[in-house]
């Protein structure tokens, strides 16, 4: 742009600006190392493990996000592309004595059982298995609209769930396995939501995110300033199921026993309470979200086990806890629907600034989600 | 070669006919509208040629190439943007955000590229900013470009629209009613900028448009729809003297 | 298969098939005039159930008095959800409704868990209902014949209820035009509350059929034939109570026939619908009955 205008701040003070970003956001990654080196050493296993599934909740929040929030797309089906990421990754770790002792029903398949490979490579082929079932069921699915593809979807992830069940010789049908190699630990799990993040907050700002942004907004718009639905909806959705893959599979070598069942409907709510708990529509959301809600959900387990209000004695009641989180996401969606964030992002310019302005009182909004 | 030629096109929704037998040229450089009363057709016929709609039967032809029955995305890259009667921006995103998403369909680079910011990438998104700039410098946005694009007045709106449909880099422009909704300072505005909009972008445009006075001041022939049919085409001063338009607008002995 | 077996199995699909029609016309007139899938709806059908258990077995209420007491309260409570989870969110985008749709489900899903816990429990048996009747070689309960013949006179009652009085009149009004309506002098949320308790007490209905016919109920017995009810009324043409019924009974009778003449394929039974819905949705998305709709640009 040639002619200037006068509120535009200098080209050198933008360069000075984004230096300063890129260090602080170093060194917050750097910070993070040392608090998980600290909790590695420290913390007991409980808490590591919560710690992990706050990672791993991220990843899934994050990548559904993508699907719902960024692009629009009502979709239902996370939990089968995570159940395919948890099966193969779990299949694809467990040494040859782990799958002859869970596969006493029937004998596993011959060349499955041979087949051990080290983490990273199964989640990786977790992942793009999974991303490959979204390319085939996404390239008919997509065509349709709103509710149509949430119930659609949602019919093939319990599509996959059923076919899990039925696949003995690979999958053990409804017992699933048990005794998964523990190969999940925090420095893969936050990792990888760390690399999720990022990859994501970069598509988001992309002209690629854009253009997810733009189906959101307004399909008929989109398609006519030449952006091709079918492309770009396919591509969320795959890129969606790739990570959800890989979330799945870092899910199941946390846990050390997967089934069927833990890939039910429930699991897909789970998610969707985390994204829209957050802002469907914003990763910073997200991330706060899949924390707090995964430490909420541990904080809450007292709820589904006897306690005291002090002065009355309240029996334990299983099934109390998601009564709460069910209630929580109706409360959310009926009052306060943008979420925690909105659209918003995180930027350090508007943390800085708040800095700048404590003890001043008007205060400036977040920068919106897309803009620089 | 005729820059766009529709060769009697027909659309039907259920039973009704909204559009029969509609014919078209619009040679290079031409403005011309398309005018009629209300569910006359006007947008149908938009529809179909932008690929919305299929037409029943009917061809369309953009410089001698067969485009009937392309998506909507396809026709756009091929050189045909319009705007939508009922602004459609994307009302959450930024004044530059709707523009750059224009871009987008000329980027080369592909998704890995974008993501991780590589060489040919970062080129394409410089110059697509640059672009995009320069546009709404043009169209004097500029320095709105970072306000969200559904806090705009109603004609600032309808002039991101046209800067959007222009971002895609068009050689014909469609317009739906770009006048609906604006006061006559405005109107009158309004037809010098789509005469200045033809020299500086090289355009052909066809608009549908309501305004008379804007129809009249810059089209050089227009085309008249009632009832899905053609009953009139041709120089302004023909079809303001033409005796089935004038019925079609104001009724037949009072029988409105 | 012997003709006697297959008649066994026909009979079954038709019973089957008459209650994800009961259950399925819910879906379509709340989706017919609010345009929404009211996830919810296997729920309400669940509580019925629990509703009939409680009031016989605990209460030890007959059969007849707690039949009509489960229906109202019922669908009381269908009113009482769109009250509370869909009608604050009338204008806001579809996403945050299905969302609040959702979350309704879990919520109903839950309390089930928590208040009736979450062990399966014994539906009553009623002699009335469940006797086996002996036609030459095939046993047939009652209640095989009794569900058709009520879905169908529920049915009728239904279709002359839409079709003949004045609240059926705003029905259909509403579900063209909110504006319009309100414009006519119709209470809009007044008449989508009446279709939330139609459709309940219709669920009711099925849910103590379902009851009689598969004993055991437990909290999430709501979610697959709510599902399945969902998809007959996408086969039978979303918005057309003709085409729920349709639906269902294709449903009902394709399941149950094909487990008979494929029985390795019985673990696969409930893949099999959301087959055919995907089937539908892709090659004809307005389902056998439904219209063709533009949409508009």
């Amino acid at each position: 742009m040639k002619s200037k205008s006068l509120s535009q701040p200098s080209a050198s003070l933008l360069v000075r600006i984004k230096e300063r970003n890129v260090r602080l956001t170093l060194i917050s990654i750097l910070l993070l190392c040392l608090f998980l080196y600290y909790a590695d050493k420290n913390f007991n296993a409980y808490q590591i493990r919560v710690l992990n599934l706050c990672a791993i909740y991220t990843v899934l929040g994050l990548s559904m996000n993508l699907i719902n929030g960024f692009t629009g797309l009502f979709s239902l089906g996370h939990a089968g592309f995570m159940a395919i990421g948890a099966y193969t990754c779990a299949l694809l770790t467990m040494p040859v004595a782990v799958k002859d002792q869970n596969f006493f029903l029937a004998p596993i398949n011959e060349t499955l059982r041979e087949i051990v490979l080290p983490y990273p490579a199964a989640l990786l082929i977790g992942g793009i298995l999974a991303a490959l079932i979204a390319f085939l069921i996404g390239a008919p699915v997509l065509r349709l609209r709103g509710d149509y593809l949430g119930i659609a979807t949602l019919g093939f992830a319990e599509i996959i769930r059923i076919v899990i069940t039925n696949l003995q010789t690979i999958t053990n049908g409804a017992i699933g396995f048990k005794g998964i190699p523990a190969k999940t630990n925090l420095w893969w799990s936050f990792g990888i939501a760390t690399f999720t993040t990022v990859f994501l907050l970069w598509l988001i700002k992309s002209s690629y995110g854009r253009a997810f942004k733009a189906i959101r907004e307004d399909e008929i718009a989109a398609e006519a300033m030449g952006v091709s639905l079918f492309k770009h909806k396919v591509l969320s959705f795959v890129i969606g199921a790739f990570f959800a893959g890989v979330g799945g599979g870092l899910l199941g070598n946390l846990l050390g026993a997967i089934n069927p069942l833990l890939f039910r409907f429930t699991l897909t709510f789970n998610i969707l309470l985390i994204i829209v708990l957050g802002g469907m529509g914003s990763i910073t959301g997200t991330v706060i979200s899949a924390f707090v809600v995964t430490i909420g959900q541990e904080a809450l387990r007292f709820l589904d086990q006897p306690f005291s209000l002090g002065f009355v004695q309240v029996p334990g009641i299983s099934g109390l806890r998601m009564v709460v989180f069910s209630a929580l996401l109706m409360l959310v969606v009926l009052f306060f629907s943008r979420g925690l964030m909105g659209t918003s992002e995180f930027s350090w310019d508007y943390i800085i600034d708040l800095f700048k302005r404590l003890g001043k009182p008007s205060g400036k909004p977040l920068s919106k989600g897309g803009t620089k | 070669m005729a820059h766009l030629k529709i060769d009697s096109i027909t659309m039907q929704f259920g039973g009704l006919t909204a559009v029969k037998d509609f014919s078209l040229e619009l040679q290079e450089g031409e403005i011309i509208a398309l005018i009629g009363p209300n569910g006359a057709g006007k947008t149908t016929a938009f529809n179909m040629i932008t690929g919305v709609y299929a037409p029943v039967s009917g061809k369309i032809y953009f410089k001698d190439r067969d485009i009937t029955g392309l998506r909507p995305d396809q026709i756009t890259r091929l050189g045909i943007a319009r705007t939508f009667q009922n602004i459609r921006l994307f009302k959450e995103l930024s004044v530059l955000d709707n523009v750059l998403i224009a871009n987008h369909l000329h980027l080369k680079s592909n998704l890995f590229e974008a993501v991780f910011n590589l060489p040919r990438y970062r080129k394409e998104d410089k110059e697509m900013l640059e672009r995009s700039l320069s546009l709404l410098e043009k169209l004097g946005l500029v320095n709105l470009r970072n306000e969200k694009s559904s806090s705009l007045p109603y004609g600032q709106q309808r002039r991101l629209e046209i800067a959007r449909a222009l971002a895609t880099n068009p050689e014909i422009l469609l317009l739906d009613e770009p006048a609906a909704g604006m006061n006559p300072k405005e109107t009158e505005d309004l037809t010098e900028f789509i005469r200045q909009l033809r020299e500086d972008f090289d355009l052909s445009i066809f608009m549908i448009e309501h305004h008379m006075d804007v129809v009249m001041g810059i089209s050089e022939r227009i085309y008249v729809l009632d009832y899905g049919i053609t009953i009139a085409q041709g120089s302004p001063y023909d079809i303001q003297n033409n005796q089935r338009v004038i019925e079609a607008y104001l009724g037949v002995n009072g029988d409105a | 298969m012997t003709f006697n077996v297959f008649l066994q199995h026909l009979t079954n699909g038709i019973s089957l098939g008459s209650l994800y029609a009961l259950v399925a016309i819910g879906y379509t007139m709340v989706y017919g005039i609010l345009r929404l899938i009211n996830f919810a709806h296997g729920d309400i059908f669940m509580m019925a159930t629990y509703f009939t258990f409680y009031s016989i077995v605990i209460f030890g209420v007959p059969w007849y008095a707690a039949f009509m007491a489960v229906i109202v309260v019922t669908g009381a409570l269908g009113i009482l959800l769109e009250a509370a989870a869909y009608r604050p969110l009338r204008d806001a985008p579809r996403i945050s409704i299905m969302i609040s749709a959702i979350g309704a489900s879990f919520l109903l899903e839950n309390l089930a868990i928590v208040i009736f816990g979450g062990r399966p429990k014994a539906f009553p048996a009623l002699e009335l209902f469940t006797k086996v009747i002996k036609l030459g070689t095939v046993s047939i309960q009652r209640l095989t014949f009794f569900i058709p013949i009520m879905t169908l006179i529920l049915l009728f009652v239904l279709l002359y209820l839409i079709n003949h009085t004045k609240s059926g009149m705003a029905m259909r009004a509403v579900s063209k035009d909110f504006e319009t309506s309100r414009l006519m002098g119709i209470d809009v949320n007044r008449t989508i509350s009446f279709t939330f308790g139609i459709g309940s007490m219709l669920a009711a209905v099925g849910g103590i059929m379902w009851g009689m016919k598969f004993p055991q109920i437990q909290p999430l017995m709501g979610v697959m034939p709510g599902i399945k009810c969902f998809i007959a009324a996408v086969i039978g043409g979303i918005g057309n109570i003709h085409g729920a019924v349709i639906g269902g009974f294709i449903l009902g009778l394709v399941e149950i026939l094909l487990i008979a003449f494929l029985p390795d394929l019985t673990g696969y039974r409930d893949a099999f619908a959301f087959i055919l819905l995907i089937i539908v949705l892709l090659f004809r998305p307005t389902g056998i009955m439904g219209e063709k709709i533009a949409e508009k640009v």
